[in-house]
């Protein structure tokens, strides 16, 4: 790659579009995931009650219920951001492949 | 506080059999005894070695490239290549180790797989696009990328070599238990069996064979989990409440095993634990080495979209197993070592320990034609984790310190892939005689010390080399070997090693994971000695980030050479 490409990419609105776009959603999501799996560690270390209230009157604790929702939580994630970065993010990418050919 | 630490410091000890066991890849820790003979296990395993060694011929057929050997020629679709993910990441320990936590104490076994599948996403949202767009073979030509080459590779190649090593120690002992519990033969069998066939599918078959192994691995693996969590399922007319009030009803804990029990007791561990899993998932060479299988940035997202699915689901099923085992082998004397007067241990008593839960309730579900076939699925599958771990160990050798650093990049491709393929020849061997030598040591704390110098080293160098302008190589040299011995002392003067390998009174670091600090020395030290590098090269490096930035953001001049 040219020095002059590289200018002239940085430069384009689109690529600062993209850019900023993406890394403001990969890292929200990133924090996401780290917020509710952190959350979990902690009301599995300082709600231990909390867990292992039952559910409905039955055995199921919450624990286990919240526990499945973490790692129902972390697919979904995984899906959301594919699904946008597909969508949204290689279309802009497309859009800057063709300012710059 | 201290009251806390003396009530949770009792269940602990209890606790610690099981815990360790867990970490443990090979899943089987501690004395074993050899069972009889199981022919129908050791069939099945030969027919999955007489498929996999002829999927090798093929492969080894159409390798002929560099890019063939190390990332199959980049042909491998994201589903593919999501599915051999999973397959280098569903280790025995995952299967039988958390089914067995499961069966011992219910609700705890879950924060594990917990622990285990929430590094995914990080993966994805921080690290897979960007390694595919800047890499070709191995992390270290992305975090090299516009850093020295010499050092960064140096840096990276021992990285790698310190995370494959542990890594495999615990998988040939963790095998050659295995072996005695489901097969019936011989520790020294087990140990030269994998060690040799993983010499054969590396050698031979490169980035193609293995990718392979892992896919039929993982296939078989999802396929007998699942049968057997719907046949528990089944059992209780598909109502988990149904299956948990049975399990409650004849588990020995109670209600107790509904709750967390002691493993967070100390939130500084678990913390600290939770970080090695989560951002050690993003800096096991292995795993990282296989987003440069796939065509592009795409495929890569795709790959782990699918990986983190079937590694979802796979937790799920080994929880459903865990219950399972609970409430089909407790009530059943035959699975356990009766004493006196009919009266047995619910959980220390099981025959095999509780690790054989999984394997256990396959029979009872399945009889013993299904038995034999979990068994085998169980063997295979530590073959296809050494089988990734010895590939990225060669290519760490051969592409990154010969071809780099000993050939200054002149190296001719050919020679490199044969470097490569010696070099499999040598980690095989060199497994095999550590696999010997370790048959009688505790290797708990090895797959941890494992994740740790990933998320420690390999990890903090990566992001901050792609993501921060201001990294330079005396920052991330300094960072990375600050952050790879702080974790690895710190193992060592903590409980699993101090205290129960070297027989010493009290541990000198007093949690059981380092993460939480050497990851902390790492990012400290990469961003420390960058901002006090003033050197030319240290301006040069700085000034190149941009066109290193475009290219990982874009992809483009992804296919072109490397610029330096």
């Amino acid at each position: 790659m040219v020095q002059s490409e590289q200018e002239r990419i940085l430069r384009n609105p689109k690529f600062q579009e993209l850019v900023r776009t993406r890394s403001g959603f990969a890292w929200t999501l990133a924090a996401v995931m780290l917020a509710i799996y952190l959350g979990f560690i902690f009301l599995v270390a300082f709600a231990h009650d909390l867990m292992a209230a039952k559910v409905g009157g039955g055995v199921t604790s919450v624990g286990i219920v919240l526990g499945v929702v973490v790692i129902v939580s972390a697919f979904l994630l995984t899906g959301i951001y594919v699904q946008r970065a597909n969508g949204r993010f290689d279309e802009l990418t497309r859009d800057l492949q063709k300012d710059i050919a | 506080m201290r009251r806390l630490s003396l009530a949770t410091g009792a269940g602990l000890a209890g606790f610690l059999g099981t815990h360790a066991v867990a970490w443990a890849a090979g899943a089987v820790e501690g004395d074993v005894q050899k069972q009889s003979l199981n022919i129908a296990a050791i069939a099945m395993f030969f027919l999955f070695v007489v498929g996999t060694l002829f999927i090798t011929y093929r492969a080894a057929a159409s390798s002929k490239s560099a890019a063939d050997f190390y990332a199959a020629g980049g042909g491998i679709t994201g589903f593919q290549n999501g599915l051999a993910i999973a397959g280098d990441y569903m280790s025995a320990a995952s299967f039988l180790g958390i089914s067995g936590l499961v069966f011992a104490s219910g609700f705890d076994g879950l924060i594990y797989s917990i622990g285990f599948l929430v590094g995914w996403p990080i993966v994805l949202f921080l690290i897979a696009e960007r390694l595919r767009n800047l890499g070709k073979f191995t992390f270290a030509d992305v975090a090299s990328f516009r850093l020295d080459q010499t050092q960064i590779r140096i840096l990276s190649a021992t990285g790698t070599l310190v995370v494959v090593a542990f890594y495999l120690i615990a998988q040939m002992v963790g095998a050659g238990k295995l072996i005695q519990l489901l097969f019936g033969l011989d520790y020294l069998y087990a140990v030269v069996i994998v060690g040799a066939l993983m010499i054969v599918y590396v050698a031979f078959g490169g980035m193609k064979a293995t990718t392979w192994v892992q896919i039929i691995k993982a296939c078989l693996l999802l396929a007998g989990a699942t049968f057997m969590a719907l046949a528990v399922l089944w059992h209780f007319g598909f109502s988990p409440e149904a299956m948990f009030a049975e399990a409650v009803r004849v588990h020995p804990r109670g209600d107790a095993i509904m709750a967390p029990g002691q493993m967070v007791a100390d939130p500084v561990s678990a913390i600290s634990l939770g970080l090695a899993l989560m951002f050690g998932t993003a800096g096991l060479p292995h795993i990282l080495m296989r987003f440069f299988t796939v065509s592009d940035a795409k495929a890569a997202r795709k790959s782990v979209f699918y990986a983190t699915g079937f590694i979802a689901y796979f937790y799920i099923l080994t929880f459903i197993i865990g219950f399972g085992a609970i409430t089909f082998l407790m009530v059943d004397p035959a699975y356990y070592s009766v004493g006196a007067g009919g009266a047995y241990n619910k959980i220390a008593g099981l025959l095999g320990g509780t690790n054989m839960a999984a394997v256990h309730l396959a029979n009872a579900v399945g009889g013993s034609l299904f038995l034999g076939f979990i068994s085998a699925v169980a063997f295979a599958t530590i073959l296809a984790v050494v089988a990734g771990l010895t590939l990225s160990g060669a290519s760490a050798v051969s592409h990154d310190l010969y071809a780099e650093v000993f050939a200054r990049g002149r190296a001719d491709e050919r020679k490199e892939v044969n470097i490569s393929k010696a070099s499999a020849v040598v980690i095989g061997i060199v497994a095999i005689v550590l696999g010997y030598v370790f048959e009688n040591q505790n290797v708990a704390f090895m797959v941890g010390l494992a994740f740790a110098v990933a998320a420690s080293c390999n990890f903090p160098v990566l992001l901050m080399s792609t993501m921060w302008k201001g990294c330079t190589t005396r920052g991330a040299m300094w960072g990375g070997f600050l952050g790879l011995t702080s974790a690895v002392v710190m193992v060592v003067l903590s409980k699993a090693v101090w205290v129960q390998t070297f027989g010493n009174k009290a541990a000198l670091f007093p949690y059981d994971n380092p993460a939480l600090f050497s990851m902390t020395i790492a990012f400290g030290g990469i961003w420390l000695f960058s901002k006090l590098d003033a050197s030319q090269r240290a301006k040069n490096e700085v000034a190149s980030y941009d066109a290193q930035y475009v290219r990982s953001e874009t992809g483009i001049g992804a296919a072109s050479a490397h610029i330096h």
